[in-house]
């Protein structure tokens, strides 16, 4: 699968009501480490299939940046039914990535 | 078994890497977190020869790109600790241990934390080391700022553009960073100053939502703020390897314009080592010089 672009508008459709486990990058355009996030999570949306890979630009959506209480990216963050189950700032590696989905 | 193996993916690092493989080398270069070290983050830098206008991720990427086409290994992987055995130079990470004839350390720093209970947790939620960074989070916002020298001026100056507010909290009565920065930072209306104190405590639910900020007499007050910029000074990442390569007060691998350690074959490139300027093009030559001696140790033995 794509990495899929979230918005206020959808973000409750995609992720706090989707069946797989969902990892939401928060990120902007401006920033670095963002930027060298980017292939990694590419990768990761592409290889598995039993997860979903959902991007926020927080510039654009600032709102769903304050409602997650988002003050430094890039941050990773692991929904599980609706629910926060784990979150990461500042660049990781893969298996990094991978751990904090757990299984 | 590598020829070279650099413990870190800055500048210093990166460059040795190029040098090596330059020299036809084998090398691997060990990174914690992400190749480009410090530089990452930072929108403009305007000072590295030959290149006017560069963002620090373009330029961290640039070198990259630079030493992996050249042949260099990466693995994104910590060192815990390095060993030395007769001619054989050993790195253990989290995962396992890989070994060479030379190693080049070229950890740089990080920054220095307060030192509060619950500070890195809130890392994230409202404390950061980075104005540049995560200033966009805070417009309109209440931000304090924590630190004397020019790091912290630059950010309260940087700050003082987003947010409502901005406290500069100081230990003392007289700031170390540049004059100038700070006749701007007193024509700001909206940057108050709150001299000879530190900060205590970190109040948060959830996030960030006031800290406690103590003065020299003892008083105590806290300061509603959503977001607090740590800016103290920054600490050299040598302490894995403090066994084996000598250090300064400040923790600074001594260690002259050769990069030589104590230990014959264990070389230190960057802002790690003790030297006068730290910056890209210093840190740079560093590893220029540091991968020559380990080339030139590789042929005595
Ligand atoms: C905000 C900011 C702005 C700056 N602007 C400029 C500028 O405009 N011009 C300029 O010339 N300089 C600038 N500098 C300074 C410059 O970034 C540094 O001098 C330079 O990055 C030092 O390079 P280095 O390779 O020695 O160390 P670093 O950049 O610190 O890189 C060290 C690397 O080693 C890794 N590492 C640490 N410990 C381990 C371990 N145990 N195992 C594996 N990896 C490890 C780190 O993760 C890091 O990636 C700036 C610095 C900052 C913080």
């Amino acid at each position: 699968m794509k990495v899929i672009e979230a918005t206020g508008a959808n973000f409750e459709q995609e992720v706090l009501k989707s069946d797989k486990p969902v990892l939401v990058d928060f990120n902007a355009e401006w920033c670095g480490p963002c930027r060298m996030m980017k292939p990694v999570l590419d990768q990761l949306a592409a290889d598995r299939g039993d997860i979903k890979v959902v991007s926020v630009n927080i510039d654009d959506e600032d709102e769903l940046a304050e409602e997650y209480g988002i003050s430094s990216i890039p941050c990773l963050v692991v929904f599980r039914d609706g629910a926060e189950t784990a979150r990461n700032i500042g660049f990781v590696p893969r298996e990094a990535v991978e751990a904090l989905i757990g299984d | 078994m590598y020829d070279i193996i650099i413990i870190g993916a800055g500048p210093a690092g990166m460059t040795a890497a190029i040098y090596a493989r330059r020299a036809s080398k084998s090398v691997l270069v060990l990174e914690a977190k992400s190749y480009g070290g410090q530089i990452v983050s930072t929108p403009d830098i305007e000072n590295y020869p030959a290149e006017p206008h560069i963002s620090g991720f373009d330029f961290a990427t640039r070198l990259y790109e630079q030493a992996t086409a050249l042949g260099a290994e990466f693995r994104f992987e910590k060192a815990v600790e390095i060993r030395v055995e007769g001619k054989v130079r050993t790195v253990v990470t989290a995962r396992g241990s890989y070994e060479a004839g030379a190693l080049i350390i070229a950890t740089g720093s990080e920054c220095r934390r307060l030192g509060l209970p619950n500070e890195d947790e809130l890392v994230g939620r409202g404390v950061s080391y980075c104005a540049t960074c995560d200033g966009a989070f805070f417009k309109k916002k209440t931000v304090a700022v924590v630190g004397g020298g020019n790091t912290a001026l630059e950010d309260a100056l940087y700050l003082a553009d987003l947010a409502e507010t901005v406290y500069l909290i100081h230990r003392r009565d007289e700031f170390r960073g540049e004059d100038a920065t700070v006749a701007k930072l007193k024509e700001r209306e909206n940057v108050r100053f709150v001299f000879n104190s530190t900060v205590t405590a970190l109040k948060a639910e959830k996030k960030l939502t006031a800290i406690e900020v103590t003065n020299k007499s003892g008083e105590v007050t806290e300061l509603e703020v959503n977001g607090l910029f740590v800016a103290v000074g920054r600490i050299p990442e040598n302490r894995n390897f403090a066994s084996l390569i000598s250090l300064d007060e400040a923790g600074y691998a001594k260690a002259s314009e050769n990069c030589r350690t104590d230990t014959p074959g264990v070389f230190v490139a960057g802002d790690n080592r003790t030297k006068e300027v730290r910056q890209l093009v210093t840190a740079a030559a560093d590893g220029a010089t540091a991968a020559t001696e380990a080339v030139k140790y590789l042929a005595s033995l």
